[in-house]
């Protein structure tokens, strides 16, 4: 449904598609039985029902085989969150302040945005906290959601591997303006991101107050470009 | 056969016997199960229609983008007082306080539950709690919370949170009271020679969730009064700003609240079996396995609260072993489904409505069931949490699972509840209809909620409208479906031909009595059989033509 934005949204759709797929088959085969047994032992054609009180052999497959089926699934949705959870090793840090009803994402140079603007290709970690209530980051295009908790920090990493303009939402109840948190998160190449996150710091330099400066035209245009998807 | 060809015409039935008060009195101070049974079921009908009424809003202001009918304070206070009263006084007392009330005491051959006074205070207890509710939730400014009050958000808000609260509080007590009393009945009050494992299924799933709703519903007690302490007097336990902790409030509300859904879940368990069991006349698949996996759901249901927080902000080993043992409450749940599938094997199929809702039931629920597979999988739930797709799984379950079958169970005990008939066209037409509206109105959001979209929001991206528009069409006939077959319910209570004592041809003991049952329940002692769906002698041909030459006497007599 999405493209694939990083290496771990490809292992979550993955995760996703193979519980889906082992879902679809138990009801189909739960569908299937119901309505041949429905239909072949209907009270008109078998008014007699045969007296049949279980069947150890046939209850024991049928803990077996599920309980190793929902392991796999635990394994799978397990292995590669943990793989992104010990990620040691970070390019760039950002830290993400959630309050009622507004992001505001910190770079490591001091440059404050409320667009969050990110290299391509590098592995960046997220520090998120609230000042308020409880928020959620979450940027469903790489699969990715946390809590903001007032005093606390909690953090996420995300690797992208493809440019373009995606969505932040607010994902946990915060208010009235829960709906209208909705930020971009703007994945650029790197050449171009280095440039601006300079561009910014000298601009910090020069006036106190921080101006928020788009980066380039081709960036507003796969804005609106990603807008109309 | 022993079922009763001839209805006793000596007797009184339990509607038109005197009593030392009169009139509403007679009801508002009786101490008997059924009418208390009864008094939960009017109550609690009531308080979902008005349930059902803020989730009609909430669908209409989904329509289109932008404010439709209010704006996004109003429908703040919409989601939350569909919550909190669909949760807290329609399905959580549901089936246990309605059904289990009137049916637990017929189906172990006692005349009353054990503590029949207690019994009537926990009814009192709801109704208090109810009006509590009903009273700050209408009349204050109403609460924006969302029915699980995270804090700090409910610390801070300036709608009333306390009424409410404490409305919760006092349901709580009605739970656990009743939840005693029948724990103590079905020890307690069984007729001689029947053992626990000679209980029909539906008695063993109130058994377990009885268990649930004493030992987990003081947690959500304690954690009330912890919040109302803080709001009121600043104690520092989930406050950030005084040193408190907001996921320890997380925890608290989920170790009651993840239990709670069993306690709506099971009951429903249960009256599949009985139906199931009762139109397939055949016993059910694996007797013991069905009772004992009611139990374990019961019990693993106790370990994995902490899946709904995996976003929360836990520990990554919490959220592994939460994760992990999820998975196990699975496996009991799979097992219902199976046996409920492999009890229509070389059984004798009855379609009646409230067999074809339980079969739809059993696929709506697998689809619910299933769907948390992926809520239980931690990559896929972060990306899942919060958003429609929990919302879509969560309505399989209660819409799917167990509001079809509360309605099922009204139309299955109907006739032993009123002595009458309805008419079973019209049900099922309502039981296809409800079928196709829920779906249609669910499915899509699990694909809103894949392409990421959060819940409890008042707007949406225009990409949602398509999703959005096809889940309103459908609560438009899930709603249709509903009315449908309350009215024809309501129609047969006055205009239904009389029903006999066994009009589905059922084996357990509450069908042994005349409809609507006496006073005291059983006429002479019944004699309960090893196997509660005892079938071993049946013959479809001559039980139609007994109920045929029943249906006669009893409309000659009327």
């Amino acid at each position: 449904m999405f493209e694939q934005t990083s290496r771990y949204s490809g292992t979550v759709d993955s995760a996703m598609l193979y519980i889906t797929v082992i879902s679809v088959l138990m009801l189909l085969l739960i569908t299937v039985a119901m309505i041949y047994f429905v239909i072949k032992y209907r009270a008109s054609k078998n008014p007699i029902p045969t007296p049949y009180h279980g069947n150890t052999a046939i209850e024991v497959t049928w803990i077996v085989i599920p309980t190793i089926l929902v392991m796999s699934m635990f394994y799978y949705g397990y292995k590669d969150f943990a793989d992104l959870r010990n990620t040691k090793e970070f390019d760039e840090e950002y830290s993400v302040t959630a309050k009622m009803w507004d992001w505001d994402f910190k770079y490591e140079n001091g440059t404050v945005t409320d667009t969050l603007y990110v290299p391509v290709g590098k592995t960046l970690k997220f520090n998120i906290s609230s000042l308020d209530v409880l928020h959620s980051f979450y940027i469903p295009a790489f699969r990715i959601k946390q809590d903001a908790v007032p005093g606390r920090q909690e953090f996420v990493v995300i690797t992208p591997e493809k440019t373009g303009v995606y969505d932040i939402a607010c994902a946990e109840y915060c208010g009235v303006n829960h709906w209208n948190m909705y930020k971009k998160f703007i994945v650029m190449e790197q050449d171009e991101y280095y440039a601006w996150i300079e561009s910014q710091a000298s601009n910090k330099k020069d006036e106190v107050n921080t101006t928020e400066e788009k980066p380039t035209e081709s960036e507003s245009n796969e804005m609106s470009e990603n807008g109309k998807k | 056969m022993s079922m009763n060809t001839t209805t006793n015409k000596n007797y009184t039935n339990f509607f038109q016997v005197k009593t030392k008060h009169k009139g509403l009195l007679a009801w508002l101070l009786t101490t008997d199960h059924k009418r208390i049974g009864i008094m939960y079921l009017v109550s609690i009908l009531s308080f979902f229609l008005v349930g059902l009424t803020f989730a009609f809003m909430m669908r209409l202001e989904m329509l289109t983008p932008g404010p439709t009918i209010v704006d996004a304070q109003t429908y703040n206070s919409f989601f939350t007082l569909h919550g909190m009263i669909m949760v807290f006084l329609f399905i959580i007392p549901g089936i246990p306080a309605v059904f289990g009330n009137f049916f637990l005491p017929l189906q172990i051959g006692a005349d009353d539950v054990a503590f029949p006074r207690i019994n009537l205070l926990s009814y009192y207890l709801y109704l208090a709690g109810a009006f509590l509710a009903l009273y700050s939730l209408i009349f204050q400014t109403h609460i924006d919370t969302g029915w699980t009050f995270y804090v700090p958000y409910s610390l801070r808000t300036g709608t009333d949170v306390t009424l409410p609260l404490i409305a919760a509080f006092i349901l709580g007590f009605s739970s656990i009271v009743t939840g005693l009393n029948f724990i103590t009945t079905m020890h307690r009050m069984r007729i001689k020679g029947m053992t626990m494992f000679q209980m029909p299924l539906f008695s063993w799933s109130l058994y377990s969730t009885a268990w649930i709703q004493v030992l987990a519903t003081p947690i959500i007690g304690i954690t009330i009064v912890l919040v109302l302490l803080e709001r009121s007097f600043g104690f520092g336990i989930f406050d950030p700003t005084l040193g408190g902790d907001p996921v320890l409030y997380q925890h608290l509300f989920w170790i009651y609240s993840h239990p709670a859904v069993y306690i709506m879940a099971i009951p429903a368990f249960g009256v599949i079996s009985d139906v199931v069991a009762t139109f397939s006349r055949k016993s059910i698949f694996g007797y013991k396995v069905m009772a004992y996996s009611t139990m374990s759901i019961a019990f693993i249901g106790y370990l994995v609260w902490a899946h709904h927080m995996f976003t929360s902000g836990m520990s990554d080993t919490a959220r592994t072993v939460f994760s992990f043992l999820t998975f196990f409450v699975a496996i009991p749940t799979g097992v219902k489904v199976f046996n409920w599938v492999a009890t229509l094997w070389r059984g004798t199929i009855v379609m009646s409505s409230p067999m074809l809702m339980a079969l739809s039931a059993i696929f709506l629920f697998s689809i619910g069931g299933l769907t948390g597979l992926h809520l239980g999988s931690i990559s896929t739930d972060v990306h899942l949490h919060d958003t429609y797709f929990v919302i879509a799984h969560f309505h399989y379950v209660i819409i799917g699972g167990i509001l079809s079958m509360f309605i099922a169970a009204m139309h299955f005990w109907f006739p032993k509840m009123f002595g009458k008939m309805h008419n079973e066209k019209v049900a099922k037409v309502g039981v296809v209809m409800y079928f196709i509206g829920a779906n249609v109105l669910y499915f899509p959001m699990f694909i809103m909620g894949y392409m990421g979209m959060p819940r409890r929001y008042f707007d949406y991206l225009p990409e949602f409208q398509i999703y959005h528009v096809v889940s309103t069409v459908g609560s438009w006939i899930l709603i249709t479906a509903i009315l449908l077959m309350f009215t024809n319910l309501l129609i047969a209570i006055f205009k239904g031909k009389p029903a006999g004592s066994n009009p589905w041809g059922a084996k357990t003991l509450e069908w042994t009595m005349p409809s609507p049952p006496p006073l005291l329940n059983f006429i002479d002692t019944p004699v309960p059989s090893k196997d509660p769906y005892d079938y071993s002698d049946h013959d479809e041909r001559i039980f139609r033509d007994l109920k045929n030459k029943e249906n006669i006497i009893n409309q000659e007599n009327s």
